[in-house]
């Protein structure tokens, strides 16, 4: 359950920029949920984040696929809510 | 090169040669739009692999093999994925592949702990605290057999490119 585990190629995958707060909010998500995942690490500049817009259609960060649904969404919040009603107590 | 000095010799290298098996390893492996943690075992699952060590991005030593490499295209010709590793941040990489217009990704591994499983760390002179890989390159088949191996043994040294090419078409 941790970004360690490529090997194991988890089906959600993680668009997100170092030390960026909303991301973090997400990876704690993840983590309470005990979610496998697959960060992919972006930079800051807008204009280098052709593969998150190509993804989402946004470039903003964080961004998450989840194979396991075919949802692939951004904005802390949203995923935040997302993570909550797919893979929380209430799910 | 004819000089009349000695070239440094590098100590003897105790590295994994041709027939045994290449150390798997993970570390951020970055193309030109991310990084994300990729097994060595991943990729030769996919194929041979050609591993290139070589020193931090920068000046020449990096300049000339990746020049070299992304002019070769060997990956056009032969079935064969060519990546490469040094001791360089993630960003730093970004931008070196940004800089020399190629399409090989490059595996991040700051505290050169893939050099000492491959047994080819070079403590560099001059720099405290900092070692990295010597030049060096594994050619690694699917079943993680290295079936070609180089490790530099002077520096600088640069492999035979033209022997390298003659591996790959036996592949």
């Amino acid at each position: 359950m941790s970004e360690s585990t490529p090997t194991t190629d988890p089906s959600i995958t993680l668009y997100r920029l170092q030390a960026c707060p909303f991301c973090e909010r997400v990876v704690r998500k993840l983590h309470e949920y005990d979610l496998d995942y697959r960060s992919r690490f972006v930079e800051a500049m807008h204009t280098e984040r052709d593969v998150v817009k190509r993804i989402s259609g946004k470039r903003t960060v964080p961004a998450i696929v989840d194979e396991n649904t075919g949802v692939t969404m951004s904005e802390s919040a949203n995923i935040v809510d997302y993570l909550d009603n797919t893979y929380g107590a209430e799910a | 090169m004819d000089l009349d000095f000695d070239v440094v010799d590098l100590d003897e290298s105790n590295h994994p040669d041709e027939g045994s098996q290449a150390p798997d390893f993970v570390r951020p492996l970055v193309n030109d739009e991310y990084w994300e943690d990729v097994a060595l075992s991943e990729l030769t699952a996919g194929g041979p692999v050609l591993l290139v060590f070589y020193t931090m991005d920068g000046d020449f030593p990096a300049t000339y093999i990746w020049n070299e490499l992304r002019d070769r295209a060997w990956d056009d010709d032969y079935d064969v994925t060519i990546v490469g590793l040094s001791i360089s941040s993630p960003y730093e990489h970004k931008t070196f592949i940004d800089e020399r217009e190629m399409s090989y990704r490059l595996f991040s591994d700051p505290q050169n702990g893939v050099a000492e499983e491959y047994g080819i760390v070079n403590d560099l002179d001059g720099m405290a605290g900092i070692s990295e890989p010597r030049l060096a390159v594994f050619l690694i088949d699917e079943e993680r057999a290295i079936q070609y191996a180089w490790v530099a043994q002077e520096w600088p040294e640069f492999p035979d490119y033209d022997e390298i090419e003659d591996e790959l078409a036996e592949l």
